[in-house]
């Protein structure tokens, strides 16, 4: 997958996540909404393992890195060029 | 203690530079009902709160207002990047440039220096959570004002995600006020307690 698909992917789960994360902590029995946040933790952790193999690190000190030092290369999210184009058809 | 994600909470790819709505953003890095007073508000309050829900809702909140901080931020570095120095003149971003060049620096929109006074933690539970809750609608209001003043779709968008997260915030305040007050009422003082004359 593209770097910019894959990272498309992994903030639209994160943000579930944490949406999902959010709506928990008032509804802690709720059984389905703690389905879909195990499954989605499950599925973005597989994808970002994805992204760190191929295209660097995303979660400070949370992966290995290659030689040199990986962290330190660009471009920052703060950067145009880090961002993906919004897609209509996200899943 | 936090970790660093590196890439936003929602993209931003601003293609036009557009320095007029920067000065009018900058609001909500540094502004009375911007992220920055947001986060610090509720990262204070959470140490004197009660109930495991309303204890979890004020940390994950302030942690997610740092994340619309940098989104903020972000939109402010990308709106004033190419700008020229007739663009800067004209759009009224000339006396913040003065002070700033394009650093990012928590002002209002009418340029008063970010205070802690846009704040409050009051010890009280009850309390701090109505005040987490207009602070919620006074972002809200905010947003739609910003939105009232842009007219560029990769503006807009962003706006309208911050926008958005105002409402579920609010709401999630709103559940945790009614653990609270369940809460204080199921142990039959009130809290906290009023000194006896």
């Amino acid at each position: 997958m593209s770097r910019d698909d894959l990272l498309r992917k992994i903030s639209a789960l994160d943000f579930y996540i944490i949406d999902l994360g959010l709506y928990l902590n008032t509804h802690p029995n709720d059984k389905e909404a703690l389905t879909k946040y195990n499954e989605s933790v499950r599925q973005v952790n597989s994808l970002k393992k994805e992204f760190t193999q191929s295209y660097g690190m995303l979660l400070a000190n949370s992966s290995e890195s290659r030689h040199p030092w990986q962290w330190i290369e660009g471009p920052w999210p703060w950067q145009k060029s880090f961002n993906f184009e919004l897609k209509e058809d996200m899943d | 203690m936090w970790v660093y994600d590196k890439k936003l909470e929602y993209p931003i790819k601003i293609r036009k530079p557009d320095p007029r709505m920067a000065k009018l953003i900058i609001t909500q890095y540094g502004g009375p009902d911007g992220e920055l007073a947001a986060s610090l508000r509720y990262l204070s309050q959470r140490f004197t709160m009660i109930t495991p829900q309303a204890k979890a809702t004020l940390n994950d909140i302030g942690t997610e207002e740092l994340a619309h901080l940098e989104m903020i931020g972000t939109m402010v570095k990308q709106l004033t990047r190419g700008a020229s120095y007739d663009e800067i003149k004209n759009s009224g971003l000339d006396a913040y440039y003065v002070d700033h060049d394009r650093g990012i620096y928590p002002v209002s929109a009418s340029g008063v220096p970010f205070t802690a006074a846009y704040i409050q933690s009051k010890g009280d539970p009850r309390t701090d959570l109505y005040e987490d809750m207009a602070a919620e609608q006074k972002a809200r209001s905010t947003y739609e004002y910003l939105i009232n003043m842009a007219d560029d779709p990769d503006v807009i968008e962003p706006l309208r995600f911050l926008r958005e997260r105002e409402i579920v915030h609010f709401q999630r305040f709103g559940e945790s006020l009614r653990y609270v007050q369940e809460f204080l009422d199921s142990k039959k003082y009130s809290f906290p307690s009023p000194k006896k004359s």
